[in-house]
């Protein structure tokens, strides 16, 4: 429990800390200006939640091996909150793009191949709610999260054939590309933050669904006798 | 080599409980009919839209009619209670999947080519000059829709309101094979046609992903 509270804590200091350098440390971008400083959210929260998905997969692999129920919870906690950065990530990115490129939205590689993700997502928690008995529905949605991830990569490598909008990657990309060493310190702090913050709310989650998941089973029991 | 003779018996039966009745066939094709049919009222394309969207189109319908022809592909073994006695007749239940994906390639290779003329006529465009390399798309953009909606067919046929589930699982995951199969015929249709290369080598991908991940998983799809 203790633990619990400093981790929460922990995040939430993370990000105060992150949101000021944002506004405050990082220098304005020269032709965006304000508005630029939404992608040390925008970006960090998008890591934040890829890494989610990736630990959702993993807890999906390790229950379609293990059987344990310990590792659903896990996948069905992971999946919930990448899908909440996922969302933020949707939400913001449009903020950014309608100053910066004129336009809400465009079905470029990147933005159509998260939206995607984030519809196989929603069909994943969709699922679960659609099957009643417990290990039925950890056993199918592990496989479906499996498919699901697997499907990712081909989505974007199918999208890329059209014109692509968002810019190249500018964080390990190639050459040319690359940060002002201000602004790559406050971005990989923002990461940092918003990786604990998904951390703690996966916790949170985890525990969650460990007690719902206790409460059905003596339900059960109390039902059958 | 179990597997093969296995699939093999398998999917004669899939073949003979279809074409004794022809129920899917004939329902499949009628409704992509309607649907180009729709899709030609609400958009009223000239020729130069319909080589450009025509292909788009067509690739929607036939997605639209798998995600509803797919449905009792499972279905059909849970409601006669069949599916129990499948898995103790076969040695490895990946047999069983190979005949079914098998059977629903060949009933949407089937429809296509029975819906093509009509595609042809009515959008007017030509797929004739560049026909072999059309049936290769239509086969293995068929093939991966094939493999993920059997193996997401096994999973709706066990969930509640399934019917409506199965299209909702399916074709956000079909996205790729949607994307790539639409532009490569389109490049077919142009009045010098193109095979873009790049986008069959990727339909083939996607399909050697899919069909290894089912031999990984399928069993545990099929488990009691």
């Amino acid at each position: 429990m203790t633990k619990r509270i400093i981790l929460g804590a922990v995040a939430i200091l993370l990000v105060i800390v992150a949101a000021y350098a944002s506004f405050f440390i990082a220098p304005q971008e020269r032709t965006m200006g304000l508005i630029q400083r939404i992608f040390y959210f925008h970006a960090a929260t998008a890591w934040a939640g890829e890494m989610t998905f990736f630990v959702c997969f993993l807890a999906n692999l390790l229950y379609v091996w293990k059987r344990q129920p310990k590792y659903d919870w896990l996948g069905v906690s992971s999946a919930e909150v990448g899908l909440a950065c996922i969302t933020v990530v949707l939400i913001t990115g449009p903020i950014w793009a309608h100053p910066v490129w004129g336009i809400w939205w465009t079905w470029d590689a990147r933005l159509t191949s998260t939206f995607v993700l984030w519809l196989l997502y929603v069909s994943y928690l969709l699922l679960r709610t659609l099957i009643e008995e417990p290990e039925r529905r950890a056993l199918l949605s592990a496989l479906f999260g499996i498919f699901a991830f697997l499907d990712v990569p081909l989505v974007f490598f199918s999208i890329r054939w059209w014109r692509t909008q968002h810019p190249q990657p500018v964080i390990m990309g190639g050459s040319g590309s690359g940060l002002d060493p201000t602004m790559s310190k406050v971005f990989f702090f923002s990461v940092l933050a918003m990786h604990v913050l998904a951390a703690f709310l996966i916790v949170e989650r985890y525990v969650l669904e460990k007690m719902k998941s206790e409460f059905d089973f003596l339900a059960r029991e109390v039902e059958a006798q | 080599m179990s597997l093969f003779s296995n699939a093999a018996v398998l999917l004669g039966k899939e073949l003979r409980t279809e074409f004794r009745s022809r129920e899917l066939l004939t329902t499949t094709v009628v409704f992509i009919l309607v649907v180009l049919i729709l899709f030609s009222f609400a958009i009223s394309p000239t020729t130069e839209e319909s080589r450009e969207f025509g292909p788009g189109l067509l690739w929607l319908a036939i997605l639209f009619a798998a995600s509803l022809m797919l449905q009792p592909c499972f279905l059909r073994e849970q409601t006669n209670d069949t599916l129990s006695s499948l898995r103790l007749a076969v040695s490895d239940p990946f047999s069983i999947f190979l005949a079914k994906l098998i059977a629903n390639t060949l009933f949407l290779l089937l429809t296509e080519l029975i819906m093509l003329p009509f595609f042809a006529i009515f959008y007017n465009v030509p797929v004739l000059p560049e026909f072999h390399w059309l049936l290769l798309v239509l086969f293995l953009g068929s093939l991966g829709i094939s493999i993920a909606g059997t193996a997401l067919s096994a999973i709706s046929a066990q969930a509640r309101m399934r019917e409506l589930l199965l299209p909702l699982l399916l074709l956000p995951l079909l996205t790729p094979v949607l994307v790539v199969s639409a532009t490569v015929t389109v490049g077919l249709f142009e009045r010098e046609p193109i095979v873009k290369g790049k986008g069959i080598a990727f339909l083939a991908v996607f399909d050697v992903v899919f069909l290894t991940a089912l031999w990984l998983f399928g069993e545990y799809l099929l488990e009691e």
